[in-house]
This record gives C-alpha cells, sequence and structure tokens, in this order.
C-alpha cells in the first residue's frame, strides 16, 4: 500500500561523552546531518558513558557518533559499547567516533567495534556518504 | 444474519512471527523491543498495523497527559522535572516529545533530550523523540500509536511534549486524557493568540518562569480567560479544580458528578491557571495534583468514556481516510499516473469532475456489490 512505503529516515545520536566541553564540532555534524535529511538526536555537553547507552537504546538510531576531544577514548567507548551489548542494541547500531584519536588508538577501537574514525579535517560530505553506505540493514 | 461485531473483528491484521516475537517481548519490558516498535509505528514499517492492533488490548491504563505551548515556554525543562516527581513518588513514566522537521531536506535536529538532565541513566524513564515528518496528518496517528506501545508496556504516566502552533500539533496534543497549555510570563500577545485554537484544548494552564517579571498580570489574563470560557453557557457550570497556588493538599479533585455532571453531557471541568519554575521544580508538584485531579475528574464524571470515544472516532475516521485515499492513488497510478491525467483535462479532452468519477465510480460499485451480497445472507 502507497502509504505505508515510505522511506525510512536514519535516525542519528551525536553524543559528547565524558568531561570535555567543546561541542562546537558536534553542533556542526548535527546540522550537517539534519541537512543530509538524517533525524539527528544531540545529547548535550558531559554525557556518562550509561546516559549515551539509555540514548542510543531508546531514540532506537541507526547511528551513534561520539564525538571525544578529550583523549579519553579509550576509557570511555568501551563501556558505550558494552552498555550497547546489555540492550542488545551493538549489533545493528554504526558506531563512529569523531575526534583527536591517535592511529594506534584508532585500531584498538576499531577492534572494539566503531565502524570509522574522524579525524580533524574530514571533510563533512565523507561522514555523510559513509553512513548511508554503511547503515545497518534492519527488518 | 452476519454479526457486524465479529465481522470487524475478523478484519484485524495478520501479526508475523517476527512481530509476535517483539509484541511479547515488549509486554515482558524488553527496553529494546519498546524502541523497536516505536521505531516501527513511525516509519510505518509493514506489518506496523498488526503491532499496534495486538498492543491496543493492553492500554487503557497510562494517564496520558499532553504538554504544550510557544516555542521557548520551557516545556522540555518541565517535563524532565515532571518526569523526575512521578518517579519520585514510584511511577514510571514515557515520554514522547515532537519537534519539527525541515520540509526541505527531511531532516531534523531533536533537541528535547538535552533538557533531561534529572532523569539520566534511570531506564524507568523512556524518553523518545519524534520528528514532525510533514506527513499528511499522519502524526497524531504515530504519537498516539506510540502512546499505545507505552502504554502496553506498562508506563504509569506517558507525557507528549508538542510545540504549540499549528493544526498538527494541536492533533498531536488532543490525543492525550489531560492537556497542561505553557505561557511564559509577560506575554500578554501571546495569550491573545492562545485563543486561536488552544485555549479549547488547555485543561491547565501553566505560567511558566513564574520567578519573571509579569508573572501576576499573565496570570490574571488567563484567569479571566479561562472563566469567560467557564461561564459560556455551552460549557456548563463548571467545576473547580484544586485552587491554583501553593495549596497542593487538594488533590481530592472537584466533587464527583457534580450537580448537573454526566446528565449534562456538557463540559464542566475548569481550568486551574498554575504557577510553575521548571528550573527550580518550583510548583511541579502542585502542578501533578492538578493532572491528577482532572483525570479523577475524567473518571468520575464519565467525561472519560466521552473522550475516548471521540478519539477513537478520529482514530478510525483518520485511518479509514488514509486507506480509501491510498486506494484511489493506486487507481490513478493504474490510469497512467496523475499528470497524464491532468494533461487530459488540459487539453479539453475530458474534466476534473468525469476523471474523478471514473475513478471512485468502480469503487463505490464494489460496495455496493458487498452490500447486495450480506443482504442475500
Amino acid at each position: 500500500m502507497s502509504v505505508e512505503e515510505r522511506e525510512r529516515a536514519i535516525r542519528c545520536l551525536v553524543a559528547k561523552v565524558g568531561l570535555d566541553g567543546h561541542d562546537r564540532g558536534a553542533h556542526v555534524i548535527a546540522r550537517t546531518l539534519r541537512d543530509a535529511g538524517f533525524e539527528v538526536v544531540y545529547s548535550g555537553l558531559h554525557r556518562g558513558p550509561d546516559e549515551i547507552v539509555q540514548a542510543a537504546v531508546q531514540e532506537d538510531v541507526d547511528v551513534l557518533g561520539i564525538s571525544i576531544l578529550s583523549g579519553a577514548h579509550n576509557t570511555l567507548v568501551p563501556k558505550v559499547i558494552d552498555g550497547l551489548r546489555e540492550y542488545d542494541a551493538f549489533e545493528d547500531t554504526l558506531i563512529l567516533v569523531g575526534g583527536i584519536v591517535p592511529d594506534d588508538d584508532e585500531a584498538d577501537l576499531k577492534e572494539l567495534g566503531v565502524a570509522e574514525v574522524f579525524g580533524p579535517g574530514t571533510e563533512m560530505q565523507e561522514t555523510v556518504e559513509f553512513i548511508r553506505n554503511n547503515v545497518p540493514e534492519r527488518a | 444474519m452476519s454479526d457486524p461485531n465479529a465481522s470487524a473483528l475478523a478484519g484485524a491484521p495478520a501479526l508475523s512471527d517476527a512481530d509476535a516475537a517483539l509484541v511479547a517481548d515488549l509486554l515482558d519490558g524488553g527496553h529494546r523491543a519498546l524502541a523497536r516498535v516505536i521505531t516501527k509505528i513511525e516509519n510505518r514499517s509493514p506489518g506496523y498495523r498488526a503491532v499496534v492492533s495486538a498492543l491496543h488490548e493492553h492500554t487503557g491504563d497510562a494517564d496520558v497527559v499532553g504538554i504544550t505551548g510557544a516555542p521557548g515556554a520551557g516545556k522540555s525543562t518541565l517535563v524532565d522535572k515532571l518526569a523526575a516527581a512521578y518517579r519520585d513518588r514510584g511511577d514510571t513514566v514515557g515520554v514522547i516529545a515532537v519537534d519539527p522537521s525541515s520540509p526541505y531536506s527531511g531532516g531534523a535536529v531533536l533537541g528535547d533530550r538535552i533538557r533531561m538532565g534529572s532523569n539520566v541513566g534511570d531506564m524507568d524513564v523512556f524518553f523518545r523523540s519524534m520528528s514532525a515528518r510533514g506527513q499528511l496528518g499522519g502524526l497524531s496517528t504515530a504519537t498516539a500509536d506510540a502512546v499505545k506501545a507505552l502504554d502496553a508496556f506498562g508506563k504509569d504516566v506517558v507525557i507528549l511534549e508538542t510545540v504549540g502552533a499549528g493544526q498538527n500539533e494541536v492533533d498531536v496534543v488532543r490525543t492525550a486524557d489531560t492537556v497542561a497549555v505553557l505561557v511564559q510570563p509577560g506575554s500578554g500577545d501571546d495569550v491573545q493568540t492562545l485563543k486561536a485554537g488552544i485555549l479549547e484544548i488547555g485543561d491547565a494552564f501553566v505560567v511558566n518562569k513564574a520567578d519573571m517579571d509579569g508573572t501576576e498580570r499573565t496570570v490574571a489574563e488567563l484567569e479571566e480567560m479561562v472563566h469567560r470560557r467557564a461561564g459560556d453557557p455551552d460549557r456548563g457550570t463548571g467545576h473547580h479544580g484544586p485552587a491554583s497556588g501553593p495549596r497542593s493538599e487538594s488533590t481530592g479533585g472537584p466533587p464527583p458528578g457534580g450537580p448537573d455532571g454526566d446528565a449534562s453531557g456538557g463540559d464542566s471541568w475548569t481550568p486551574d491557571v498554575l504557577r510553575t519554575v521548571a528550573n527550580t521544580g518550583e510548583g511541579v508538584d502542585a502542578l501533578i495534583d492538578a493532572f491528577d485531579a482532572h483525570a479523577a475528574y475524567l473518571r468520575s464524571s464519565g467525561a472519560m468514556a466521552r473522550t475516548e470515544r471521540r478519539r477513537y472516532a478520529e482514530e478510525i475516521r483518520t485511518l479509514v481516510r488514509s486507506d480509501v485515499g491510498a486506494l484511489a492513488t493506486a487507481e490513478i497510478e493504474r490510469r497512467g499516473g496523475i499528470d497524464r491525467l491532468a494533461d487530459r483535462v488540459r487539453r479539453r479532452e475530458t474534466d476534473p469532475y468525469a476523471v474523478a468519477a471514473s475513478i471512485v465510480d468502480p469503487i463505490a460499485e464494489c460496495v455496493e456489490g458487498l452490500d447486495a451480497e450480506s443482504d442475500a445472507d
């Protein structure tokens, strides 16, 4: 039935975790994703990993973009991923990390299940395309 | 003779195995399943109808509260504090917050969640942002269905938050049992504009940011308006809810029935005008008392049955219209699409009435054929 066949909107959570108070970048990304036609939930600043998990599960997002500029990604990202697993939400959530992440750490994060890490200077269009191409298929 | 009720029930959409498992998981308290069901409802995914159908019998226990008001009135902050206060007394809470979406890209930034600072990490507050996806009157259907999901999940209170601008939002908030309209102080002109559609739906009026200048005047203006509405002979003589202000022991609510209560069939609830400071939580308990009083009034006066009947009637009409519209759209496609038909009209080969009749008449004949069949039974 034609009414039922609506294009599914891609839902994203843009999350700031930990004690990092810089969210200009997160704002710019949220707007770019909105202009790409996505529905974007922004977490606000200074969120704990459990809050991010709560938001990702309840909002049922396809994409979780974690912005960390503080260097604490090795502590915070695993906690978020563990929380997602607990609610059975890890498998079909595309997890992205943005921020200052050394190459070695990037490899570790990807090992954990992060799909991609975007550093400074990434073209926004690159992120949008990455999401479009990699967003998990859902039943 | 065929039983009309039986045939109506036979029409319930069939649930797929995966969806049946999803429904079972939701009823069992699975957060992920609840989130998934709401996504299905939002996306109108295949099978969502069967899911909502299956949930319906488990609904009806939650108090549904709608919060609306102008942008910047403090709705999200107040909803956060309300949710925390409900949690303090042991109730579980669901929140649906509706944000507008861009008519150009279809995208949206859903920002209401930022204000949910009092309930972080508390999974018994289920907060869900929804975007108004520019759907044809479908937003109120989607939010009403999402409320059903939260109700069936077992939430004691469901809060529906939406910007109070435009018919779509009014339709959304009308699906709540109790509606609070938020106003900020010094917005005399706002109070004027409220008259257009929002005044009628408020069961309580809240002057938020009541620590700011102009509070008294805004309260006075609202009270005057509310009493003018109460004085309207069509609206009955009027009960009062718990008096405005800090008196919070008046949870008993208005006397059940009242002088002309149920028999008049009219609206005999006079909204309260309350003050809150959402930032600090001041006045939130009194507001909850007012919500409880209104819920008690709805149950004791029989008004609940009336509002529910009206709401479900509207829901049925919306669904039937959208389905019949879809049938007609498919028929237009089958005839080469709307552009081709319009071009034929433009070339004066036919006219709009003839085209419409050629599309609808066969459908009407089918319906008449069905009537004839059932008469023959």
